[in-house]
């Protein structure tokens, strides 16, 4: 009796009526959950692994021996490298003029932040090759005088990469610096502080946490991107090609363990990612 | 971090900054044939004249690139599979348009045809190009808009319409209309119908370049056959300098030689070799056993060039769009 009256004392609070669900709904809800997450997810993830492998760990190290790919996967970490931190400044810029003050238009600017999101990447890159064509874009007069190449060139890469990844580190610190609100700014201000001394002491630690999940997010999406980058690259291979637009040609060139070999290392980093941004959330935890 | 990628991309990238550079924006099914080329070109070029010389490749669709080059894509040379594509870059203003009588055959160095791909065995029986608009007969062929073959198959099936119930428009437009109405599915290259064909295994029957089969047929032979039909049309991929390209880049000669080389013996068997139809009889004669003969007619005899034909059939509106949209 004791005993029994112990173990009721762990159990937990009763739960509440209305999520206390029929047994067989919640089956039925976690086998949808379950199809769907072995479908959509696990799936497609093994098939990759499992066609890179398909023919021997030493094909799939030829794979990405391959000048071409090591090609591409230099460019796409240098579009990454170069549009991540373009992208870090403007966030935070962003950011804090959203969070920290009061202005006319500020919804609208909130809005047009989003539209990145709702436009589709091609409609994105093909308003780069409209403005920057050197043969008859807006700027083709200025592009020509100086020999400026910008569209299937570095530049016009990063330029597209940026324009789609333009609202992920924003987006994140947005709520985070909302959430804090401005009383340890105008605390640090009123102590004598210099704005750039606030926002560096005071502001940017405050979200210390959401800033590195923005900068891990663009970072997955920026080496990820193809709509916009197809578009804007012209698939010059070796040149202009970065690894998933690389991935698409060697698929049409009959190289599909290549191209799956390709596609295992971009998955790779984009769960090496998913990895960073865990530890982040973890070490977040554990201080507060 | 990011210092040490830009340090590791010039590292890289530079090696190519002492050798001239080309770019040869092409179309689909050459990407075999050029990565062959380029090798061979290289090499005679380094001993005619020392230079080293490094080609770079861009391919897609016939329509695309050649709206990428308009764009302002550093094409030093286009190989595109359609002279109304090279045509349109040059209505941009990017080389003359007498741009086809400025190299020997026409500036077409290697021909093809267009043949049919079926699953081993002809399960569904098809023969010509009538079996094709049987109920229940799936054909894949890309669409006309962005790709050049796409056009070709469309003209050799009208074609072969025309000649098959008396020269009569009518007819040849009911023809390729049901033909049109068995195809599930466009796609926007010639090398992606492949695709759809062989890897997402849908339709009995794939139009498509004769190289192209060949080359399918190489990559699987016991799973497809090629079907030559009774008729089809005898279609002739172009060459041109891009003139504004190369004199801005100061490539003229080298480009003009890559392309000239194309002509010459070698250039002849390494298309032979990579299936197309060399456009020398000597040449052509080598490899009799890999191409039978097979009739064919040209775009100028039943559809009096390109423009007439692209005017007829492809512009916005015209009977691709009728058919299609209908």
């Amino acid at each position: 009796m004791e005993g029994n009256t112990r173990f009721r004392i762990f159990r937990p609070p009763k739960t509440n009526s209305a999520t206390n669900e029929p047994i067989y709904i919640r089956f039925l809800l976690i086998l949808i959950m379950f199809i769907f997450f072995i479908l959509f997810l696990l799936m497609p993830l093994i098939t990759v692994f499992y066609e890179a492998f398909k023919h021997g760990f030493s094909m799939y190290l030829n794979a990405l021996k391959d000048p071409f790919a090591c090609d591409a996967i230099i460019l796409t970490l240098s579009i990454a490298s170069i549009s991540v931190p373009l992208n870090l400044i403007f966030g935070l810029a962003t950011a804090w003029l959203i969070t920290k003050f009061d202005f006319y238009g500020k919804s609208l600017l909130v809005t047009f932040l989003d539209l990145p999101f709702a436009v589709s990447p091609v409609i994105a890159g093909l308003l780069f090759v409209l403005l920057f064509s050197p043969t008859h874009g807006w700027f083709s007069d200025i592009l020509r005088f100086f020999d400026i190449r910008l569209i299937f060139a570095l530049p016009g890469m990063v330029i597209a990469t940026t324009f789609v990844t333009l609202p992920f580190i924003a987006r994140e610190l947005i709520p985070a610096m909302q959430a804090r609100g401005n009383q340890e700014e105008y605390a640090a201000i009123t102590l004598g502080a210099s704005g750039w001394k606030t926002f560096f002491n005071v502001t940017l630690p405050n979200v210390k946490g959401a800033l590195f999940y923005g900068i891990v997010l663009c970072n997955a999406r920026a080496m990820g991107e193809f709509g916009a980058v197809s578009v804007v690259s012209g698939n010059i291979k070796g040149k202009t090609s970065t690894i998933p637009l690389y991935i698409e040609t060697l698929y049409m060139e009959y190289k599909t363990q290549a191209a799956f070999a390709l596609s295992s290392l971009l998955t790779l980093l984009a769960l090496f990612t998913l990895f960073i941004k865990k530890c982040i959330e973890f070490s977040y935890k554990k201080r507060i | 971090m990011k210092y040490i990628f830009c340090f590791i991309s010039l590292i890289v990238f530079s090696p190519s900054l002492n050798a001239i550079e080309l770019l040869n924006v092409s179309y689909d099914p050459t990407r075999e044939f050029y990565l062959e080329y380029n090798q061979a070109f290289s090499k005679y070029w380094k001993e005619k004249t020392g230079e080293e010389v490094i080609i770079k490749q861009s391919h897609g669709g016939s329509g695309r690139q050649a709206r990428a080059v308009i764009d302002g894509l550093d094409a030093d040379v286009v190989t595109l599979a359609l002279a109304a594509d090279i045509d349109a870059i040059a209505q941009a203003g990017l080389l003359p348009v007498n741009w086809q009588s400025r190299l020997p055959m026409n500036s077409s160095p290697y021909r093809s045809t267009i043949a049919f791909l079926v699953r081993k065995g002809n399960p569904k029986g098809i023969h010509d190009w009538g079996d094709l608009i049987k109920p229940g007969i799936q054909v894949i062929t890309p669409n006309p808009k962005t790709s050049g073959v796409a056009r070709w198959n469309f003209l050799a099936a009208w074609g072969w319409a025309l000649k098959n119930y008396g020269e009569d428009d009518k007819k040849a437009l009911d023809f390729v209309k049901k033909l049109y109405r068995n195809v599930p599915v466009l796609d926007s290259g010639a090398r992606g119908a492949t695709t759809t064909f062989q890897e997402r295994k849908i339709g009995d029957v794939l139009i498509n370049w004769e190289n192209e089969l060949l080359l399918a047929i190489k990559q699987f032979p016991d799973e497809y056959e090629i079907i030559i039909p009774s008729l089809s049309i005898l279609a002739e991929p172009v060459v041109a300098l891009v003139d504004k390209n190369v004199d801005r880049k100061g490539t003229r000669s080298v480009a003009q030689a890559y392309l000239e080389y194309l002509f010459s013996d070698e250039g002849q068997r390494i298309a032979a070799k990579h299936f197309y139809r060399s456009s020398n009889p000597e040449i052509l004669a080598e490899f009799k056993t890999r191409y039978p003969e097979i009739k064919t007619f040209t775009i100028d005899e039943v559809f009096g060039g390109w423009s007439n034909a692209t005017k007829k059939f492809f512009d916005e509106g015209a009977i691709f769009d009728q058919i299609y949209l209908n």
